[in-house]
């Protein structure tokens, strides 16, 4: 059993009003260092997969038909091992 | 051929029933609601994809919604020649699919907005707005938070070229590029738009600056 953690970011490209606003709200606390804040999802996905690879290969294709839309978001990914689940 | 409006209803959609009253009621066309469950479109030859949250906008609006059963026949039934029609959620759905270009995201100003715009006519060479003059300006409602439009600079410029662009904000509300407000596919068959038309045709309303969208619709298969 693999576990996936999906990171979808909007793309750099694109003005993030939520980060912004984030970003805006930690300056008013002080946070002066903070130069940059961007907003995304983390989507984690449990696997029953036969190896590495194909868990890889079985995320990215649902990070491509769904998970992200590549119109605005980027996307990345880890895999780790984890234990079998019951349900 | 006579008009036969099938009017989409996915779990969350809100706006079916105005969309189903202003094209039975007012245009007295043969309409009938599609439910996202079903496999095919039955006789339908008009398909509208209403507003509303479709499975509560989890993920993307329209990215769930997409992939609902019916979607299969839509986009089959739209690479065919078929008039397909999103409003609001509609058009985020029709995006979603790849049957128009471009997605919308968030707001610029993070708020839902609900209010009624001014939008330009761009152009009057379509199925959808050839009731309209180039440049008029009309008035329909908006209720969205996520209808900020956005493409490639490619997409936009080929939309430009191929006349696309049928409706454009007056005062932009939503960051939208271009400040685009609906646009049709390359084949001029598919529509999206975030304003709502069927919120503006019934006299009773105050605003029926919207009916000639939906009657042009109705008389398109005539």
């Amino acid at each position: 059993m693999y576990k996936a953690k999906v990171t979808i970011s909007l793309r750099k490209s694109i003005l993030d009003p939520q980060g912004k606003a984030i970003e805006h709200s930690l300056k008013s606390l002080g946070f002066d260092s903070i130069v940059d804040t961007r907003m995304g999802k983390s989507i984690e996905l449990k696997i029953d997969a036969k190896d590495e690879e194909e868990a890889k290969r079985i995320t990215d294709e649902a990070c491509q038909k769904l998970l992200a839309n590549p119109v605005m978001e980027d996307y990345e990914f880890e895999i780790s091992k984890t234990e079998n689940i019951t349900k | 051929m006579n008009a036969k409006v099938g009017v989409v209803v996915f779990p969350g959609s809100n706006c079916d029933h105005d969309a189903y009253y202003v094209f039975n009621d007012i245009l007295k066309a043969d309409t009938k609601f599609l439910w996202h469950k079903d496999s095919g479109i039955g006789d339908r030859n008009i398909v509208i994809l209403p507003g509303g949250f479709s499975y509560g906008d989890y993920l993307r609006g329209g990215s769930i919604a997409r992939f609902s059963n019916i979607m299969k026949e839509v986009v089959r039934f739209a690479n065919n020649g078929g008039i397909v029609v999103g409003i609001c959620n509609g058009f985020q759905i029709l995006c979603e699919a790849g049957l128009l270009p471009g997605v919308l995201i968030r707001n610029a100003n993070l708020q839902f907005i609900c209010s009624t715009v001014s939008l330009n006519v761009v152009n009057n060479h379509s199925i959808f707005t050839k009731y309209y003059n180039p440049g008029e300006e009309i008035n329909i409602p908006i209720a969205h938070g996520e209808g900020n439009f956005l493409c490639s600079r490619e997409t936009l410029d080929e939309m430009n070229a191929n006349d696309q662009v049928l409706f454009t904000y007056n005062d932009n509300p939503n960051g939208s590029l271009a400040d685009i407000a609906g646009i049709q596919n390359k084949s001029k068959n598919v529509m999206g738009m975030m304003p709502h038309p069927e919120r503006a045709s019934d006299a009773i309303l105050g605003n029926t600056d919207g009916r000639r969208l939906l009657q042009s619709i109705a008389e398109s298969v005539m």
